[in-house]
This record gives C-alpha cells, sequence and structure tokens, in this order.
C-alpha cells in the first residue's frame, strides 16, 4: 500500500463538517486591490483575472477557499465589476456542491473599507469569515487557525480578528528581491499571540521603531518580529464589517484598520496572529511579487495548487524532468531548447532554434524560431515573429512582436500592443493601446476611481478600433503617430514613467534588481550594521591598547558621523519643510527634531544649527528678485518660526553655532545671502534670537583666524562696532 | 442521472485535490461510485451490455483524467468493465443455449434480418465457448479476433441481442443490471478485505526468530505483520521512517502497541541493517503489468540494498492494484512531485529562493518526488489476495482480471471526443 495514511485528515476533515454544519463559514473575497501597481494591464482587465501560471489568479483563490471548506464566498467587484461577474458566471464554480459564490458589485468603491461597508449594508454575512483579496494565493489548512479563533471568541468576545503570518528572513534585501516589499515590524504577545504592534513600511524611520510604553505595562511580554511576512489572509467577527461602517474614514485594511484598532484601542477590540510554518501563502502586490509567486508555483510549493494538477480553470499539463510543464497538443520544434522551470500552454507553437529559459508560455501562442525567452511571461495567443528576444517581460494575451525586436529586462506588453520590426523596447517601460491617464492620482489608495474612466477608455478604444476597420486614412494616421513610439507599423503608446516613481521603478519590475542596485541594498544595509556595531565598539575599543586601531576607529567614527550630521540635517530639514506645508503646531515640530535629535544622538547646538539652515534654504527658496525681497523673506521666516528656533538656543555656544552655520551658508549653498549678512545678523539680534555676548564672542573666536574666514567679521565690522559702542554707553 | 453526475463530480473534484489518500480508499470509492453509475444507468432493450459499458467508461475516463497517478482508480473502472462483459458474456451463452432448445420458433421472426447466420453463428460459438471455460491466455488470443469483428459486424451483435429480447427480454435487461451490480459489490467487498486476505498468509512467510524490515507505513503490511504475531510468532521488525513525510514512525508506533518488538531506523541505515535482515515486506502503490512496482520513495534503494545481500523482498499488494498497463519511464510519468515544503521550511530557505537577482534562476531547486518504480527482477515475491506469485506471473493475474479490450481507457476517449 503506498505511503499514505488516512488516520490523521480523517480525523480533522470530519471534525470540520460537525463545525460547519451550525454556521456555514463564508468568505469576501475582494477582487479588486484598489492599487495601480498593475497598470497599464489593469486598464483593460481587473487583476483578479490576470493569468498566473496560466490561471487566472481568483482561481487560485477560490480553489483554496474552497479545498479550506469554505461553503460561500462573496466576490466583491469594483473596476471592470462586469468582467469578473461574467468570469465567474461561466466558470465551474457555479456548478460546485456545496460552494456558492456570489457577486457584489459595486462600482463607486475606492477602497477595502468602501468594500466592507458595503457588504455590511447587505447583511450577507452572518459569522465568522474570511477575507482575502483576489490576489492571494495559499495551500493553508484553515481548520486549525478557525479552531483557535474559535476557542479565542468563546473566552473573550472582543477577538475579532485572526492575522495569518509566516516567517520568513529578516534581511531587507531578501524582502526587496522576493515579493518588492518593505520590512514589517510586528509586536506579538508570545503567549496569546495577540498582535499588539504593526508597522510596514519602517524604512522612513531609519531603523527606529517607537512602541508605546503602555504595551510594556500591560503585558509581561513581547516579541518582536522583523522575520515574519504578512499573509493578508484573514480571520474576522462580523463585528470587523461593523467597524468599518462605524468608522468610516477606514479605508486601507492594514494602514487605517489594524493600526485604528492597535493604536485607539477602540472598544478593547484585539488582533491576534496565526502563524504557519510548512504551507504556503502570499499575495502578489507587484510585477515583482508576480515574479516570484509564478516560480514559487513552478517550484510546487503551492501544491496541490501546480499546473499539472487539474483545478478548474487549467488544462491537462504534463510535469516532465527539470519542472518542464508541457500541456497537450504543443507543437515544439526539434531544435527549441527549452530550459528547467518552464511552462508551455496548450497549442503553442514554437519554432526551431528558440530558446525558451524561466519563462512561463500561454495557450494559443506562435513563437517563431531563433527567438529567445527568458524570464518572460507571455500570455495568450501572442505572436511572436522570428528573431526576438525577450528578456524579464510580461506580455499580455494577443500581442504581435514583429521580427527582429527586443524586450529590455522589465518590459510590460499590454493588450494588443504591435512592436514594430527590429525595435528595441527600453527598459522598464510599460507599453498600452491607452493613453497615459494625465493625471496621476498622487494617494495610493484612492486611485481606482478609474471605474468610470474605465468605461471612457474602453468607448475610445472601440472607437479606435472602428475607426482602424473603417477608414484606412484613419489607420495610416494612427499608425504614423506610432511609428516613432513602437517601429514601422507598431501600435501602441509607452507610458512615460512619473518622476517621482523613477526610482522605485526596478524595485516592483518584473525583471531581477540589478546587480549595481542590489549591492547598493546591501551596502547600505552593512552600513547600517556598521554604525551599529561602531556606537557598539567604540568605547571599548578606546578603553584598549593598540594606538593605530584606535586612530582608525576614531577616523571612522568621524566619518560615522559627518554622515550622521549630514542625515541629521536633511532629515531636520525634511521635518520642517513639513511643518511649513502643513502647518504643523511649533511645538509639534519641536517634539519631532527632539526625537531626531535622540535617534541621531545630536547636540541642541546641531539642532539649532540645522533648523537655522532650513529656514534660511526655505527663505531663498521662496520668490524673490530683489536683495531687499530675499531680506523681507528671511524675515517673515525667521518670525515665523523664532520659538522654533529659539527654543534650541539656550546659551552662547548655541547662538555661535548659528552663526558659524550662517557664515557657512553663505559661503557655501546659498552665495545670495552673504550681501545680506549683516543684515540678517541685525534682525537676529533685534529678535533677540541672537545674544550680543554670542556675537562678539563669535568675533573673537574669528579673531585669530585665517585671512579667508574673515570676510563676514569685516562685512559685519560695522554692525560689531556698533554693538560694542552701544554696550560700553550702557555700562 | 443528474445525482449520479453529481456524485460523480464531486469525486472527480476529490480526486483533483488529492483528498482521498490511499489507494485501497481510492478503490473502494470508485467501485460504489460505478455501481451506483450501473445502478442509475438507463438500459435500453438492444445492446445493453454495450451501453452499460459506454456509461462507465465515460465515467472512468473523467476519474483517471482527474487524477493519473492514482493508478487504481483505473483499475478499478477497468475491472468493472470486465465484470459487465464476463456477465454479458455468461448471460449470451445461456441464451444461447434457450436457442438451441427452441431456435425455430424465434429464428422465423427476423429471418429477414438475419442475412449473415454464418458469421454470427461462429461469433456466438467463440463466445459460448469462451465463457464455458474459465479465461485463459488462450482465450484471450481467441478473443481478440472476435473484438475486432464485431466493430465491422454491428449486426451480429445486435442479432443476439435480438434474439435473447424476444426470448426473454424483461428478464434478462433486469438480469444484466443485477448481476452486474452483484459482481460489483463482491469486488468491493474483495477490496475491504484485502488486507485480511493477505494478513491470513502471513504465517507462511513470517519464521520464528526473524528479523523483517520495512518502509514507510502501508495498512497492509500492518495487518500482515499483525497477524503474524496473532499466530504466536516471535520476530522484530526494522522500520526504516521513510522521508520526507516519516509514515515510518506512525507505523512504528502502531507496531509497539501491537506488542511488537520494533526498531526504527533512518532510511540512510537501511544498507547497513540489511545484513541482518532476513526479509524485506514492504506495501506498493501500484504493481504493473511487467512485475514492477510504484512503490514510496526509497523502496527502489531498499530493494537494491536486499539484493545485493540476497535478502528476499517480498511486496504486498491487493488486487486492486494491479495495473495492467506496462511502464514507460514510470520515474517521471507515473510520479508525483509534492510540495517542496515537506522537506524545508519555506520561511528558513526563503533568501536561497528569491529570483530577484542575477539571471532570475534560482540557485535552490527542491524536489520532492512521492514515488520510485521499483524494476521486477529486484522483487522475489508478490503477495495479493489470491496468494503469493513470481513477478514474471503478473501478466496473467492480469489477464485473469482485466479484458485486452479496456487496456487503453484514455486513447479511446482521445479518438472518441
Amino acid at each position: 500500500m503506498g505511503a499514505p495514511k488516512k488516520s490523521l485528515p480523517k480525523a480533522l476533515s470530519s471534525d470540520d463538517p460537525e463545525e460547519l454544519a451550525r454556521v456555514p463559514l463564508q468568505a469576501v473575497l475582494l477582487a479588486d486591490s484598489f492599487t495601480t501597481k498593475f497598470r497599464p494591464i489593469t486598464l483593460e482587465r481587473p487583476k483578479v483575472l490576470l493569468p498566473l501560471v496560466n490561471v487566472s489568479m481568483i482561481e487560485y483563490a477560490l480553489a483554496w477557499l474552497e479545498s479550506a471548506g469554505v461553503e460561500e464566498v462573496f466576490v466583491f467587484c469594483c473596476a471592470h465589476a462586469k468582467q469578473v461577474t461574467s468570469y465567474i458566471e461561466n466558470s465551474q464554480w457555479r456548478s460546485q456542491p456545496n460552494f456558492t459564490v456570489t457577486t457584489i458589485e459595486s462600482h463607486n468603491s475606492v477602497s477595502a473599507g468602501d468594500a466592507l461597508r458595503l457588504i455590511y449594508e447587505r447583511n450577507v454575512i452572518h459569522g465568522d469569515f474570511v477575507l482575502i483579496s483576489g490576489d492571494t494565493l495559499s495551500n493553508m489548512s484553515l481548520a486549525r487557525a478557525l479552531q483557535d479563533h474559535k476557542d479565542r471568541r468563546k473566552k473573550d468576545s472582543n477577538a475579532v480578528m485572526t492575522m495569518i503570518i509566516k516567517r520568513s528572513k529578516p534581511s531587507s534585501a531578501t524582502h526587496q528581491s522576493r515579493l518588492g516589499t518593505e520590512e514589517l515590524f510586528m509586536a506579538i504577545d508570545p503567549v496569546t499571540k495577540q498582535l499588539l504592534y504593526y508597522e510596514e513600511n519602517a524604512n522612513h524611520l531609519k531603523g527606529t521603531l517607537s512602541l508605546d510604553k503602555m504595551l510594556l505595562v500591560d503585558n509581561s511580554s513581547i516579541t518582536l518580529h522583523n522575520d515574519m511576512q504578512d499573509c493578508y489572509i484573514d480571520i474576522c467577527s462580523p463585528e470587523v464589517l461593523s467597524l468599518f461602517t462605524d468608522n468610516f474614514d477606514y479605508q486601507h485594511l492594514r494602514r487605517h484598520f489594524v493600526k485604528g484598532l492597535l493604536v485607539d484601542d477602540i472598544m478593547g477590540y484585539k488582533i491576534f496572529t496565526h502563524e504557519i510554518h510548512s504551507s504556503y501563502a502570499a499575495r502578489i502586490e507587484n510585477y515583482r511579487s508576480y515574479d516570484t509567486i509564478s516560480k514559487d508555483i513552478i517550484q510546487r510549493w503551492t501544491y496541490p495548487l501546480v499546473p499539472d494538477i487539474l483545478f478548474p480553470g487549467n488544462s491537462p499539463t504534463r510535469l516532465d524532468r527539470q519542472g518542464m510543464y508541457r500541456a497537450s497538443e504543443i507543437q515544439l520544434s526539434r531544435s527549441a531548447k527549452v530550459g528547467p522551470l518552464t511552462v508551455i500552454g496548450s497549442s503553442t507553437v514554437v519554432g526551431s532554434n528558440t530558446t525558451v529559459v524561466n519563462s512561463v508560455i500561454g495557450k494559443g501562442c506562435t513563437i517563431g524560431s531563433n527567438v529567445l525567452i527568458e524570464g518572460s511571461y507571455i500570455w495568450d495567443n501572442v505572436i511572436i515573429e522570428d528573431g526576438c528576444e525577450l528578456r524579464h517581460a510580461i506580455v499580455c494575451d494577443g500581442v504581435i512582436m514583429k521580427s527582429g525586436s527586443r524586450l529590455e529586462p522589465g518590459v510590460v506588453l499590454s493588450f494588443k500592443v504591435v512592436i514594430g520590426p527590429n525595435f528595441v523596447v527600453p527598459p522598464y517601460s510599460k507599453v498600452s493601446l491607452h493613453q497615459q491617464p494625465t493625471v496621476e492620482d498622487s494617494d495610493e489608495e484612492l486611485e481606482y476611481a478609474d471605474n468610470s474612466s474605465d468605461t471612457i477608455h474602453s468607448s475610445t478604444k472601440g472607437q479606435v478600433d472602428k475607426l482602424n476597420g473603417g477608414s484606412s486614412s484613419d489607420l495610416s494616421e494612427m499608425q504614423q503617430q506610432s511609428i516613432p513610439e513602437l517601429g514601422l507599423g507598431g501600435m501602441g503608446y509607452i507610458w512615460s514613467i512619473c518622476e517621482g516613481c523613477h526610482e522605485e521603478e526596478w524595485k516592483h519590475s518584473v525583471a531581477p534588481i540589478p546587480p549595481e542596485k542590489l549591492t547598493e541594498i546591501t551596502r547600505a544595509i552593512e552600513d547600517d550594521l556598521d554604525i551599529a556595531n561602531m556606537d557598539r565598539n567604540a568605547p571599548a575599543s578606546s578603553g584598549e591598547l593598540k594606538p593605530d586601531t584606535q586612530v582608525d576607529s576614531e577616523d571612522d567614527e568621524n566619518e560615522d558621523s559627518r554622515d550622521d550630521s549630514v542625515y541629521f540635517e536633511k532629515e531636520v530639514e525634511a521635518t520642517f519643510l513639513r511643518a511649513v506645508n502643513e502647518n504643523i503646531k511649533v511645538d509639534h515640530v519641536i517634539l519631532e527634531v527632539n526625537s531626531l535629535r535622540l535617534s541621531y544622538n545630536m547636540q541642541s547646538a546641531d539642532c539649532a544649527g540645522a533648523i537655522f539652515y532650513s529656514m534660511m534654504r526655505l527663505a531663498s527658496q521662496l520668490s524673490h528678485s530683489t536683495a531687499s525681497e530675499l531680506y523681507k523673506n528671511v524675515g517673515s521666516v525667521v518670525g515665523k518660526w523664532r520659538k522654533l528656533l529659539k527654543s534650541y538656543l539656550p546659551g552662547k555656544d548655541e547662538e555661535i553655532e548659528v552663526i558659524l552655520k550662517f557664515e557657512e551658508i553663505c559661503l557655501e549653498s546659498a552665495k545670495e545671502l552673504s550681501p545680506l549678512f549683516t543684515q540678517i545678523l541685525h534682525f537676529l539680534y533685534d529678535k533677540e534670537i541672537l545674544s550680543e555676548e554670542a556675537i562678539q564672542d563669535w568675533e573673537t573666536e574669528k579673531a585669530d583666524a585665517d585671512e579667508s574666514d574673515k570676510i563676514f567679521v569685516k562685512q559685519a565690522e560695522k554692525f560689531l562696532q556698533w554693538l560694542r559702542e552701544a554696550s560700553e554707553e550702557e555700562e | 442521472m443528474p445525482d449520479v453526475q453529481s456524485l460523480v463530480n464531486e469525486f472527480i473534484l476529490k480526486l483533483k485535490k488529492r483528498k482521498i489518500e490511499g489507494s485501497q480508499a481510492n478503490a473502494r470509492q470508485t467501485a460504489v461510485l460505478l455501481r451506483s453509475v450501473i445502478s442509475q444507468q438507463r438500459i435500453p432493450y438492444t445492446s445493453q451490455a454495450a451501453a452499460l459499458i459506454d456509461a462507465v467508461r465515460a465515467v472512468g475516463q473523467q476519474l483517471t483524467a482527474a487524477n493519473p497517478i492514482e493508478l487504481a482508480v483505473g483499475n478499478i473502472v477497468r475491472r468493472v468493465l470486465h465484470i459487465i462483459r464476463e456477465e454479458d458474456l455468461s448471460l449470451t451463452t445461456g441464451a444461447i443455449e434457450g436457442l438451441n432448445v427452441s431456435s425455430v420458433s424465434d429464428d422465423d421472426s427476423d429471418t429477414d434480418k438475419d442475412d449473415n447466420p454464418g458469421l454470427s453463428a461462429a461469433a456466438l460459438a467463440a463466445a459460448a465457448r469462451s465463457t464455458l471455460r474459465p479465461p485463459s491466455l488462450q482465450t484471450l488470443l481467441e478473443d481478440l479476433p472476435d473484438s475486432s469483428a464485431i466493430p465491422h459486424t454491428s449486426s451480429s451483435g445486435d442479432n443476439s441481442d435480438g434474439k435473447s429480447k424476444s426470448a426473454d427480454k424483461s428478464t434478462k435487461s433486469r438480469k444484466l443490471k443485477h448481476d452486474v451490480i452483484e459482481a460489483v459489490n463482491e469486488l468491493i467487498q474483495d477490496i475491504d478485505t484485502c488486507h485480511d486476505q493477505i494478513a491470513e498468509q502471513a504465517v507462511e512467510h513470517i519464521h520464528h526468530n526473524e528479523v523483517i524490515l520495512t518502509l514507510g507505513s502501508s495498512k497492509t503490511v500492518l495487518e500482515f505483520l499483525c497477524a503474524a504475531k496473532e499466530k504466536k510468532r516471535s520476530f522484530r521488525v526494522f522500520v526504516a521512517e521513510g522521508a520526507p513525510r516519516y509514515q515510518g514512525h506512525l507505523l512504528a508506533k502502531e507496531l509497539v502497541a501491537r506488542g511488537l518488538q520494533t526498531t526504527l531506523i533512518t532510511d540512510s541505515a537501511v544498507f547497513a541493517m540489511i545484513s541482518r535482515v532476513n526479509m524485506v515486506i514492504v506495501g506498493a502503490h501500484a504493481v504493473m503489468a511487467n512485475g514492477g512496482v510504484i512503490a514510496p520513495v526509497g523502496l527502489n534503494m531498499v530493494a537494491l540494498a536486499a539484493q545485493r545481500h540476497a535478502v528476499p523482498f517480498v511486496v504486498l499488494a491487493g488486487c486492486h492494484k494491479l495495473c495492467p498497463l506496462y511502464p514507460h519511464n514510470p520515474e517521471v510519468l507515473l510520479n508525483e512531485l509534492r510540495s517542496p515544503s515537506e522537506l524545508l521550511d519555506f520561511g528558513e530557505f526563503s533568501d536561497c529562493m528569491d529570483f530577484g537577482y542575477g539571471t532570475g534562476t534560482p540557485l535552490l531547486h527542491v524536489v520532492n518526488p512521492t514515488f520510485d518504480y521499483v524494476p521486477p527482477k529486484l522483487v522475489s515475491l508478490f503477495i495479493t489476495d489470491i496468494g503469493g506469485h513470481n513477478p514474471s506471473y503478473m501478466y496473467r493475474l492480469i489477464a485473469d482480471y482485466y479484458s485486452a479490450d479496456d487496456l487503453v481507457l484514455q486513447k479511446k476517449a482521445a479518438s472518441v471526443n
């Protein structure tokens, strides 16, 4: 008899039906991610219907829910709701026994929060439910997590949510290169598994976390994790829906809801975590995770959701040696080289001398000879003519690549784009038949407002199609338009990459991280580590022998501190600018600057210098044409933020520091201020920011400096003299 | 019919999701499902057997497509098809005998149709002969021209049915179905009792003070060993743990609970221990027509070790595991690669698994096959529920259980569709 033993799973599954008999387990599947990471593809097709290893993402989610014992699923669709609904209508899920899929359409929801509020209004959820988004992939067994959740609920009715987490390596390079996500920090009570703190995108904190000290008072022990990955699978109680309704400003599940619950402590509701070990769970957030998760599927981590096992929505596929999956009825030329970890969909033709490595090719594609396909995802019915080269690209349905064209790493070709012969598409470019929407929504979550615009898009597209078919003049006109963009006969627009996200482009692309960026990341990590080590080592080494090493370490330290002060200055400036733009109260700014000062281990003199520096920068950046206008600007800025500056000027030394800094500014960064040096100095004196003694001390300090250093002393000679006379008079 | 279809669909889903574990459970459920398919199938007056065969074959195609690796499902489908053919034949011969007694009155009613009496008579005679004797290699060979003749002259089949219809149409239609269901019930019972049947033979194979080695866990092996224990044989068992699923641990626990002297070893220690072993007794996933065995991973190594030290390698297999197919490239085509997470934890290795740099090819590739193929020359003996057999005798057993027409379930499906 084969190895399998049924005693264990049987026991579990016999447990399940009893539990489920009372309340059928429900699930809410958000078939909309409310982000635009997958644009331009998502302009034409919703993200959940995009193929992942030749099967729509939503199939994986539904197959998992079904196998996990969920009986009723509500698919919430918003963008392209019609497409999702008709897909579900025609899928096999309609005919499943003991498993119903209901779609809920909405046209004005812009976030997960809106979706959950709508579901609450519908009043369809009666008990605990599983909340996932349609792009989640898992093979975990829910039985255990559900049981834990229910047990906790019995004891404490405030345990409203169980979040599934998974261990991953804590290095941020790994995070970056695997899923393109930032590091995530969590604080968890090791005994009860209660989630106490949740912080994603912790990068801007520069390695510091601030925990509420009440956490330490209330809990006897806390474990802090940076090695956990959020699977975005939650088991929720019905209260979660009403919480969303009560707090109508909650939009994002994690950023608002979880944090809100943790920070504001509403009604004492608690969130717990459940860690999975051997099973797989991940969410496709961007192109990078699309790439990674596809490869995980091919490597069978998601078993039994793998290509050669039939589940609704995929076609019979055979697994050959070295992870080659081949569907039926493919035509593979004898001389074609198909490397490991590839999937080839049914009725695809691959020509001679073509090399396919690490790639997924969909159904009905025609691939010519001498083509190189490496690390790419080619969807259905794509035509690739002879001699093309594709490296780490995503090619959507119906694309035609004319002979000799080339895709550089990171390219995304949206539906039905045509690439002209011998055209080279530059790296990281996104090409679509639609033009890039001109107004970029800056707020990430509210981006899916284009449900309405989507229909416009499709209608314009329809018009274009009509024009194409109708009058040849229009056609040629259009082709002429696009010739410069995509080569002869090419169709589509290359989306310009917005300035802000240019830096981010490599992070989230399908292409592997370029080596130089990777070294950058690892170096940054090493630097962090070095600094941390240095802080710890410095006192120890100075106490030890070996003068030469001591010198070395001091040098390093100086360098470090110089680096640090530069960073610190930048941070302070950013804080200050934000304060100015958002009109934050001076007290709050002081608080923030104080926290920065502590984290960088700086003196208040440094703070004063940095703040003064940022004030001057601001003043010189404000529009001015003449020196007097500039002076006025300085006056108004200093006048407004006097309190802030003053709070870091407890004594003479700090004031001198400010003057020295001022000198530095005038010399280096803002030369236009130098003629005004005396005037501003006087102004600062008038405003009681600088005291008489400080200025005089500065003068004496400068007395024995180089001639070149004395420019400003000389410039201020008159003022200084006046000061001296005034003090003498007083005496 | 619709509720049968839903039953079928449900079972297919289970097969697809690999929810049923163990070939015995799969075999039993398949038989039960086919029984309900047969009982629900509406039978036309003519060519009843063909209708049943078509229905069963249609379901069988779906089932085998759902999980091609689980050979037991296909085996049971073929067994049921074979049962239908046999029952049909025995009924037909019964009808012929009836015809021979009172042939004249029936014959003139459809003489106009009966334009080639010679051929049909020959076919009937062949059929009659074959049912009178137990099936053997010779009858199988004789069957071949017969079955190839049927498609050409379907009229002959119709004729025989036409005659029997006029003879005893009301009784036969009920009788065929009834007989088939009876036979399927017997089959289900066979599957249920196969462990006991195999275990009964234990005393003949296990002797006093012997050392038995096994790998992984198998219900059949457990029952076999326990049966010997109950017969007051005292012996020791070495259990290799069977990485990566470590089912050997479960088996060791069970054995100890039943009072057997047990030693648990790692898989890699098998070669070191084999010199002290008197006999290797293992279970199988499937037994192929050439006598090769599809078995849990690691068994090929054990078999090689056993051969090196001339230790008998005994495979226990219920009849439902007998597969009439010859293995072609079994290491790949009849294998299933399970999730690598059974070998190592994903989180621990996530940095090895990233594709984000370099050429995008991960350097670590984890392969977790479920089965091994043990070639027939390494197997000393098969013990099935009807006794012990040599590997070279397997094809004979298969000829007893399966009819040659049904060997290719899937290919016909492709040509029909």
